[in-house]
């Protein structure tokens, strides 16, 4: 296993905490803090207001630039990303990238990474990225597959929790309780229902590949640590990165960061990382908060708190938070015995 | 024009041409408000700024940024109130920054490495009598002579320093860091005249043909009360055992002295008596705690060095060695009335500490002066008349703290400044206040306050050696660093980082940033992931 080394920043100020900080060491900043940085996903993109996911896309794929110094080609699969960014004959990429079809992204990027070998591009890394739906459903066989071969591809999923770009249907991903084209919230059960869905960070580690990891656009540094990192290791690897979505979550546009935050802080969304099947650290939740601060800014979970509200049903969705916490370890307090390296807060 | 394929407008290899700035319908500005703890400062110092600099270890630009306002840093940072501190947003996350300690490192850190003040401006030919050399005189001196005018300081004591050395004890306030502070205005070139009472200030002015004039003569005169007392009794006022305790002319008061007040005079007359001789030195109050006009601050101290206080007590007679005590009682409307009921109380000695008042009989010939409630009436610019007298400090009304009378100094400096260029001085507009909700405070780190050290209460006896330690260069830049830069850009880059659109442009040094409003789409992250709430959406003009 390779250990990391994260110190954690000494205070200054904002710390590690802000995107940069004039205080700190050049290389202590962020990818994003850099006036040069790449822009890999350029301005004049149609993402929504406020997109989550053009955020995590240029996040992660500006740390991957760094990590490769330039010698990266990425494959996505068919969604929002791909809609908003490539509508014919624009681009909004300003890296070598690669159209494929919604269920096949694992797929081709496989044969990029053979077709880089055969050439003897041995400094030529790739990565495949795709939403929640083309992740855990549609490319879901061709994924499994991939990590299966551990051919040395980093996926990326950018998980918005339901097919957004064809006007918000349910996905594996989307979590219980939330309304959906396909979900309504209507009846005694109101939307989404309990007990389904996939958890794809754990049937990625299941796979016993090299890295699994986690992350969100509310806590950057450690978004880009872990790309980095996933950089330095070959084979197969997968990076699940939530991304709020302001229309079909019915968040504020101004909200996105903070109800990624809070996703974080409520225990809901867990942010670790894995080698080798096994959970080698998380991220701790600083300022821990209740499930409503998440669900209440969000219009999807309207249904349970409109009249007399569902405080059943959010009883069971911080139930959920709960387990995550438990299991986790995801509060400062809390050492689980697998935990081997700190992730710099 | 290029052929472009059918129902297609744009080149192949760019999104640039898609101004997604259109879809707007508001636009993030950057905007700087005011912190709470300027505006908070009496002495008008742009603490954020000058903690901006200490943050950063530029701790001689840090002191230069707050010495354009107050001349007194290492003073203000042993006996200011530091109402900055009480407004101070960090208060709602942990504690307040320790800005008082920063300043007192940052105002010691320039008299050990004699660091000058800036040089005066260029002689404007103006000459200015300043009556009193106590905070607001010096203060005037200092502001007057960076405006390049000429001044003459006359105080009717042997030294300069008003309250700030014959009110303050030396345990708050050493008396080489007070001289050092003070020869440094001084050394601008200000003209000194000690030993000089000033009766008429209108002949005082003819004659030294001063263009204007600025009172800051101070509270001088201690309010009395008749107690009646045997022969024998021992009775002095405060003001006076203060200030021969300062001039080293130290009066006995025998072993148990009691003191007549409640404010912070009077408990730096108990603090004083046993640091002396007294063995026992207790305060007699006819109020309650809640409604003493002492800073709490300075009545934990004194109860820690063994100061007791009789809450709700009247002296009614003082015979040789002992005094009466009327206990008394608060009435609905929370006045302390009678209750008849008496005890007794051993006393060598009583000091009144129950006021004080300006002495303004060098006012009597001039015209068109307001005098109200004892003290001078002025306007914002600390005008008293129409043609050139000035006044400030404990002679105007205020609540009559040394900061005060710094902030009192620097208006009418201003004040003085626009008088002699013939025009009225106007009010600058302040911004928006940056409370706490304009902040998102999940990107600070958690950082608790620095201690300042403290002398053990066993080693205060006997001695006037200074209580409260100073920072030392490390711990003081990390409480700089608590500084949650309120209102203002600290450059952190969250602007810059989460933006979906890349829509901001870093300006690198310091220069900020600016928005590019052809691809900002107005979604407002910016706004809200800003820590310090120093930008703000405004609606589009559609």
């Amino acid at each position: 296993m390779i250990i990391m080394t994260r110190q954690p920043v000494h205070f200054y100020q904002v710390g590690s905490f802000a995107v940069g900080n004039r205080l700190l060491e050049v290389s202590d900043r962020t990818v994003q803090s850099d006036p040069q940085r790449f822009d890999s996903l350029d301005s004049g993109h149609r993402a929504c207001q406020g997109c989550g996911e053009a955020l995590g896309a240029r996040y992660a794929l500006d740390a991957a630039m760094r990590a490769t110094g330039g010698q990266l080609i990425a494959v996505n699969a068919t969604g929002c990303l791909e809609v908003f960014s490539t509508p014919y004959p624009e681009t909004s990429w300003r890296i070598a990238w690669l159209h494929s079809l919604f269920g096949n992204a694992p797929a081709v990027a496989t044969g990029v990474a053979a077709a880089m070998k055969v050439k003897g591009m041995n400094d030529v890394r790739v990565v495949a990225q795709a939403g929640d739906g083309g992740t855990v459903d549609i490319g879901f066989g061709c994924l499994s597959g991939m990590f299966e071969r551990n051919d040395d591809v980093l996926f990326i999923c950018y998980d918005n929790e339901a097919y957004m770009n064809t006007g918000v249907q349910r996905s594996g991903a989307t979590p219980p309780a939330a309304r959906t084209a396909t979900t309504e919230a209507v009846g005694p059960e109101p939307g989404n229902v309990f007990g389904q869905g996939k958890d794809m960070p754990r049937l990625a580690m299941a796979h016993g590949i090299s890295y699994v990891a986690t992350a969100t656009v509310a806590d950057l540094h450690d978004l880009e640590n872990k790309v980095e990192h996933a950089m330095q290791l070959h084979g197969a690897r997968y990076l699940h990165i939530l991304v709020p979505c302001p229309l079909g979550w019915g968040s504020a546009s101004c909200d996105t960061i903070k109800v990624a935050r809070l996703a974080q802080e409520t225990g809901l969304f867990p942010v670790f990382e894995a080698e080798n099947g096994v959970v080698t650290g998380v991220s701790k939740i600083r300022h821990r908060t209740s499930v409503e601060s998440y669900l209440s800014i969000q219009k999807r979970f309207r249904h349970l708190f409109a009249g007399s509200g569902r405080p059943d049903i959010v009883a069971r969705i911080q139930a959920m938070a709960d387990q995550n916490i438990a299991l986790y370890g995801l509060l400062a307090e809390d050492a689980p015995a697998e935990i081997t390296r700190e992730v710099s807060a | 024009m290029t052929e472009l394929p059918f129902a297609i407008t744009l080149e192949v290899g760019s999104s640039h041409a898609n101004r997604t700035g259109s879809w707007r319908v508001e636009r993030p500005v950057y905007i700087d408000r005011l912190p709470p703890c300027n505006d908070a400062c009496p002495a008008g110092e742009n603490i954020q700024q000058w903690l901006y600099h200490a943050e950063s270890g530029a701790y001689e630009t840090a002191w230069r940024q707050l010495v354009v306002d107050n001349p007194f840093p290492a003073v203000m940072g042993r006996i200011c109130y530091h109402p900055c501190e009480t407004a101070c947003n960090r208060v709602q996350v942990d504690e307040a920054v320790g800005i008082n300690a920063i300043e007192r490192f940052l105002g010691d850190l320039a008299i050990e490495r004699g660091w000058a003040l800036p040089s005066p401006g260029v002689d404007t030919g103006k000459r200015v009598l300043v009556v009193g050399a106590g905070p607001s005189g010096l203060s005037v001196a200092y502001h007057l002579r960076q405006l390049g005018h000429q001044v003459h300081l006359v105080d009717a004591s042997e030294k300069l320093g008003g309250m700030m050395r014959y009110g303050i004890p030396a345990y708050r306030l050493p008396r080489d860091v007070l001289d050092a502070e003070i020869n440094r205005i001084i050394d601008l070139g200000v003209d000194v005249r000690l030993n000089h009472t000033v009766h008429d200030i209108e002949r005082e002015r003819r004659e030294g043909g001063f263009d204007a004039v600025f009172l800051g003569v101070g509270a001088q005169l201690a309010r009395r009360v008749a107690i009646p007392s045997g022969d024998s009794a021992r009775i002095l006022d405060a003001v006076s055992y203060l200030h021969q305790v300062a001039d080293d002319n130290v009066p006995l008061l025998g072993r148990r002295v009691v003191v007549y007040g409640g404010g912070d005079t009077a408990l730096d007359a108990a603090r004083t008596a046993r640091r002396l001789d007294a063995t026992d030195a207790v305060i007699v109050y006819r109020r309650s705690r809640e409604q003493m006009p002492a800073h709490d601050v300075e009545l934990e101290e004194a109860l820690k060095e063994g100061i007791t206080v009789r809450w709700l007590s009247t002296i009614s007679n003082f015979e040789g060695d002992h005094l009466t005590i009327e206990k008394m009682r608060l009435n609905d409307e929370g006045f302390p009335v009678p209750t008849g009921e008496f005890e007794e109380l051993g006393a060598d000695a009583v000091v009144l500490a129950l006021g004080q008042d300006s002495d303004l009989s060098l006012l009597e010939h001039v015209a068109d002066i307001a005098i109200d409630d004892g003290v001078v009436g002025v306007s914002t610019s600390m005008s008293a008349t129409s043609d050139g007298v000035f006044a400030g400090g404990d002679a105007v009304p205020s609540e009559r703290t040394a900061t005060i009378a710094i902030g009192h100094g620097k208006r009418a400096a201003h004040g003085i400044d626009a008088y002699l260029a013939g025009h009225e001085l106007l009010d600058s507009p302040r911004h928006e206040l940056a409370t706490f909700d304009h902040l998102n405070t999940w990107y600070y780190s958690d950082a608790e306050r620095t201690r300042r050290p403290e002398l053990e209460i066993a080693r205060r006896q006997n001695n006037f050696e200074e209580i409260v330690g100073g920072l030392n260069e490390e711990n003081a830049l990390f409480e700089a660093r608590r500084c949650l830069s309120c209102g203002n850009c600290f450059e952190c880059d969250n602007c810059y980082g989460v933006c979906p659109d890349n829509a901001v442009i870093k300006l690198g040094g310091t220069q900020r940033y600016e928005f590019n409003y052809d691809f900002c789409k107005g979604c407002g992250i910016c706004v809200s992931e800003c820590p310090c709430g120093a930008i703000e959406m405004v609606p589009e003009q559609i």
